[in-house]
């Protein structure tokens, strides 16, 4: 048998551009390609020590046990794995999310649970229920780079709350909902996340959780606590999750098993009272009528070995080490006047520079000393954020996080030194002249002191 | 024939070459070549010398494609290749030295003064910034020498920004021009042998610099081609840039951005291998002036292999 002639689709021409341009929905001009993608391209390449990724570390995860679940699935279930599923998940799949809730204190009723493809369509399917255009939608600032193209493709009106070593300042969004309130606007919810937040690293007190909480009931608006992280907890005391303090009336818990096992498998989910759950199932159909039903059965068949908390346990040791590695690096290498997060747990440092470096700019700097971060604008929809970045400890050994910082620190030096050089003074102290003033809104971006609860 | 396609690389513009090299690709297949995908890294020598190529098409941006090296590589391995040749690819890539060229045949380009940072970290150069802003005046743009889709780009609008401006465009090169603002109209045209194409105008949409994103989003930047001009004024234009393209002893095909101030025509720059994407401003042109994508890509081929006068290339 010959092969088919290798055929492509073929690329566009300009009239062609033009044809399409007309008929891109509204909702396509605020989804933004950037030109970081295009930065992120080159992060790919090898020998770059990337530091930019939220990658778990998936190469510890035991290739026999793989194979033997997989062959397993194959011997016993191979027609029902093939085939579609229900739209909501399986029940067992279910059973194994309530497990890993119940680790963390919640105890969700199976109905309220839907199985999705990853967190990431949690958050979608969320949006799809609750938001029309211009409706306003408030997250922290900075939050997960990740949500903000989905907000965006909803048009939504994306409201970013202040930030600090506690996590969200829940007084500002107190006064961000009686500001909405008075202009007889509605929020649809508020995108947290509270634990070991994405990118900042921080934790919402629980004394801020317990306001939270009181302000959505009160405000009758819904809360989206997305709780990645939340099991990866490398010291301090574990905080009830939202969904545990607001027992699931305003509370839409948005889970994953991306941290915990794989994130290749795309498996999350969403925990939400059934008048919600209703819509939101109704959306999934629409999207992609059920999540991948051989990824399910691979769950399964891993929880019924009833050793997914070692797993887990292994993989915090490992993270531990590594954002230790991390922190220490920071140390030695980060000029003083750099600060950064020092987290309890999840993947992320966030770490802040002085206000005249774009960290965008840096990225381009550092990707010729090949190293790679995340840069903090995509972290807010607002164009704050510019001199910070996002750092991964996650995915990478301890020795590329040690020399990786180690070039990222070199490369700030030098744009340290050199703008001291054209303002021909030091910074740090405050002296007029061509110092750039704070340009409105960028010395709120997580202000956080260098010495910042340490060692903990 | 056998078509080597060169894109990808190491640059900054990785993405956008490769969907450049992409659509060249495409369209090479479809003309009935033998196509040669190269993303290029350390083994581009060894498989270019395996598969004795008839032909390179050089779709990289940015450094080693845009500035000379792949093309000497070309030479030496005796392939053509399309575009400008070595010296004159040099030439474009550094934005000083086309300047000084410019300047030298009598080709209009905005006012400018260059420097490295050495010249800020050891000989002072700080304490003439602000000689250098009177006679700029504000707002002025801050750009590295080499280095292309206005990546590093900042447009100052007073001396306090200045600073941070520079410590930017340093992130992408050694060497960094303050340049007078020129305003007016964004003009591009396009040069296929030594005929200049349609002038294309970029009209951003939102943004009031045509900046890097608004380059590569389908949507962001209106064009308009040809662009609607009086007849003087598509002259002087396309004069002006017809100078630029001889002054750095360019061939083959490329693109001169100009603006189209109140006084007239200010070349940028010329681009020695310019987009090729979806949204590339040469593409446009050249449909305008009736040369479809797979005809354009034709023609740059034949030009390639018609080869260029031996006084353009080194040696």
């Amino acid at each position: 048998m010959t092969e088919p002639p290798h055929r492509r689709r073929a690329h566009s021409t300009t009239r062609d551009l033009e044809r399409y341009a007309g008929l891109f929905a509204e909702r396509t001009r605020v989804m933004r390609s950037s030109a970081m993608r295009d930065l992120m391209a080159v992060t790919a390449r090898p020998e770059v020590i990337s530091l930019a990724g939220g990658l778990p570390d998936t190469s510890t995860f035991p290739p026999g046990t793989f194979a033997a679940q997989m062959t397993k699935i194959a011997q016993e279930s191979a027609a029902q794995a093939l085939q579609y599923g229900p739209t909501e998940g399986f029940e067992e799949t279910r059973d194994c999310i309530l497990e890993v809730m119940g680790a963390e204190g919640m105890l969700p009723d199976s109905e309220d649970v839907i199985v999705t493809t990853g967190g990431q369509q949690a958050i979608d399917l969320v949006c799809k229920t609750l938001v029309d255009p211009g409706d306003p939608v408030i997250c922290e600032a900075p939050t997960y780079p990740g949500a903000v193209p989905v907000f965006s493709s909803y048009q939504a009106d994306v409201i970013q709350v202040e930030t600090d070593e506690d996590g969200m300042r829940v007084d500002e969004l107190e006064r961000v909902l009686g500001e909405l309130e008075a202009a007889g606007r509605r929020p649809k919810f508020i995108y947290s996340v509270p634990t070991f937040q994405n990118p900042a690293g921080v934790t919402l007190s629980l004394q801020r959780r317990r306001r939270l909480v009181e302000l959505a009931a009160h405000h009758e608006v819904i809360v989206a606590e997305d709780n990645p992280y939340g099991l990866l907890r490398y010291g301090g005391d574990p905080l009830p999750p939202l969904y545990q303090l607001d027992g699931g009336d305003y509370v839409v818990y948005l889970g994953t098993f991306s941290k915990i096992l794989s994130p290749g498998i795309r498996l999350g989910w969403a925990v939400a009272p059934p008048p919600l759950m209703e819509k939101i199932v109704l959306g999934k159909q629409a999207s992609d009528l059920c999540t991948s039903t051989l990824t399910q059965y691979f769950v399964r068949e891993y929880f019924a070995e009833r050793r997914w908390r070692e797993y887990v346990a292994s993989l915090i040791d490992i993270y531990r080490a590594r954002r230790d590695v991390m922190l220490e690096a920071l140390e030695a290498h980060f000029p003083p006047q750099a600060a950064w997060t020092r987290p309890e747990g999840g993947l992320f440092i966030w770490a802040t520079l002085p206000d005249y470096i774009d960290t965008g700019d840096l990225l381009a700097r550092a990707l010729r000393e090949d190293v790679a971060f995340v840069p903090g604008q995509a972290a807010f929809v607002d164009g704050r954020g510019g001199s910070s970045m996002r750092l991964n400890f996650s995915g990478v050994t301890e020795d590329e996080i040690r020399e990786g910082v180690r070039r990222i620190g070199e490369v700030i030096a030098e744009q340290v030194e050199l703008f001291e050089t054209l303002t021909g003074h030091e910074v740090g102290s405050p002296v007029a002249g061509r110092q750039s003033a704070d340009p409105p809104g960028a010395a709120d971006v997580l202000p956080f002191r260098r010495s910042a609860r340490g060692g903990r | 024939m056998k078509v080597a396609v060169l894109k990808g690389g190491r640059s900054l513009e990785r993405g956008v070459s490769l969907r450049s090299g992409a659509r060249v690709e495409d369209a090479l297949a479809r003309l009935g070549h033998d196509v040669l995908s190269l993303d290029v890294g350390a083994d581009l020598v060894r498989r270019l010398e395996k598969e004795r190529p008839d032909g390179a098409f050089i779709a990289l941006h940015g450094p080693q494609g845009e500035d000379g090296t792949a093309q000497e590589l070309l030479e030496i391995l005796d392939v053509s290749y399309t575009g400008p040749g070595v010296a004159a690819c040099a030439l474009c890539m550094d934005k000083v030295a086309a300047k000084h060229a410019f300047v030298a045949a009598g080709v209009p380009t905005p006012a400018w003064f260059a420097f490295n940072q050495t010249a800020f970290r050891d000989l002072g150069a700080g304490d003439a910034l602000d000689g250098i802003e009177a006679r700029l005046g504000f707002p002025l743009v801050v750009k590295p020498a080499r280095g292309g889709s206005a990546l590093g780009v900042k447009l100052a609008a007073a001396g306090e920004e200045v600073p941070g401006a520079l410590v930017a465009a340093f992130s992408y090169d050694d060497r960094v021009l303050l340049e007078r603002f020129a305003e007016g109209r964004e003009v591009a045209v396009g040069v296929l042998g030594d005929e200049p194409l349609p002038v294309v105008e970029a009209i951003p949409a939102e943004s009031d610099v045509y900046d890097f994103e608004a380059r590569y989003e389908i949507g962001r930047t209106r064009f308009a081609c040809p662009a609607e001009l009086g007849e003087a004024e598509a002259r002087a234009v396309t004069e002006a840039a017809l100078g630029a393209w001889r002054a750095l002893g360019c061939s083959g095909f490329g693109r001169v951005d100009l603006i189209l101030a109140a006084a007239g025509p200010q070349v940028l720059e010329v681009n020695a291998t310019p987009g090729l994407t979806d949204t590339s401003l040469l593409p446009m042109a050249a449909e305008a002036a009736g040369l479809e994508f797979e005809a354009l890509v034709e023609r740059i081929l034949e030009l390639a292999l018609a080869g260029r006068p031996r006084a353009e290339t080194v040696g």
